[in-house]
């Protein structure tokens, strides 16, 4: 496989929301608009970059059986290292993400592609597959993020563009629901085309 | 390089090497971003605190005293000063009763206890139901806390009309508006009981 195939199959082919279906949870909580939802894919980005360089660094260093601990180690640091960083630059974001960024620890993602890919992969190809999965994961939270926001605030990015007040619903977690299931569905259709 | 053994000098090895490489960048990372996050604390308290009373000339955060409600705890309460004269006081109240629980509060009140205004600082309320007691109206489309503005609690009971009060809760939030007068009222008993009025 090569470097561009390997970056961009984080998008549509093996997007980790959309087709597997990983970190869900922050996925459905955090996407009420469009800047959140990006806010939370690129806090996740750098902890899949930081992790992934890390893990497949370090692979010939850590013995298999306490590799679990050492992973998550690994990413525990990088967690922190976001929490404080957007915690003392971008107060606002931090606070309506609020518990989902220290709990990027337990994304799916995150250990899943040290487990799969990083530890058994060149350093370079890592990086790759951190960035793809990483932009991938922010694309789909952007787009649903987005999809809320227009619909659940008549809004997109902070600007409203009709009076008054859009589909609750879709502001809350139903609507994460129903929006991210029709995502699934299109990805699915392109997927088999 | 091949890879290393599952001994257990291996493991105990690998794994210290990690947790002090971790406890590093985490003590640096710490160090560099403690200042910025002290004063973004700090910043949104004086802007809320900013929000609800008079203009004043002293730092309220230095001059910040407590005062006990009477229910086994106390509020802060931070006084606005220009120059000498105290124009008002800002007091942090809270109620556990939201539809979410915890809301928290800044109410501001001149110091003969009119309400000056109201900022909602923390609160987990439902989005478009809840969440209408804190923007900032215009005279022209007042919101649901202009209704405070200008009011005194001896003559204003901050009850909403289903408790036969005076207040206009809002529309499908009528817990919501309940809890913030609870919070309201916690803070006007706080100031009245520490004889600041």
């Amino acid at each position: 496989m090569n470097q561009v195939q390997n970056f961009s199959k984080g998008f549509i082919k093996e997007n980790p929301i959309l087709v597997m279906v990983l970190g869900a949870c922050p996925a459905l909580a955090t996407t009420s608009s469009m800047i959140n939802g990006l806010g939370m894919g690129l806090a996740t980005t750098f902890v899949l970059l930081g992790s992934n360089t890390v893990v497949s660094l370090m692979k010939n260093l850590i013995p298999d059986k306490v590799r679990i601990p050492a992973f998550i180690v690994v990413i525990a640091t990088f967690v922190t290292i976001v929490d404080l960083v957007m915690n003392a630059y971008v107060p606002s974001l931090y606070e309506s993400l609020g518990i989902f960024i220290p709990l990027i620890v337990v994304n799916c993602i995150v250990l899943g592609r040290a487990e799969a890919f990083a530890s058994k992969n060149t350093v370079w190809s890592s990086v790759v597959d951190g960035a793809g999965m990483g932009l991938g994961f922010t694309a789909a939270l952007g787009v649903l993020g987005a999809i809320r926001e227009i619909l659940g605030s008549g809004a997109i990015g902070g600007f409203k563009f009709i009076s008054g007040d859009g589909i609750l619903v879709f502001i809350l977690a139903p609507g994460a629901f129903i929006a991210l299931g029709y995502m699934i569905a299109i990805v699915k259709k392109i997927n088999k085309a | 390089m091949a890879k290393i053994q599952s001994s257990l000098k291996n493991m105990v090895l690998s794994l210290t090497l990690i947790s002090v490489g971790a406890s590093a960048a985490l003590g640096f990372v710490y160090e560099m971003t403690k200042g910025p996050i002290e004063l973004t604390a700090l910043n949104k308290k004086l802007d809320a605190i900013k929000q609800v009373v008079p203009e004043f000339t002293n730092n309220p955060n230095d001059d910040m005293f407590m005062l006990p409600t009477g229910e086994g705890d106390s509020l802060e309460v931070y006084p606005a000063r220009s120059g000498e004269e105290v124009v008002g006081y800002a007091v942090r109240s809270y109620t556990n009763n939201g539809f979410s629980g915890y809301i928290s509060f800044m109410v501001g009140f001149l110091p003969d206890g009119t309400i000056y205004n109201i900022s909602v600082l923390e609160h987990k309320e439902t989005p478009g139901l809840g969440t209408k007691m804190v923007p900032e109206g215009t005279p022209e489309k007042p919101e649901f806390k202009d209704q405070f503005k200008g009011k005194h609690p001896a003559d204003f009971p901050l009850k909403v009309r289903k408790d036969g009060g005076p207040v206009d809760a809002i529309t499908a939030a009528t817990i919501s508006s309940r809890a913030f007068c609870e919070g309201v009222q916690r803070a006007y008993n706080t100031f009245e009981k520490g004889g600041m009025k």
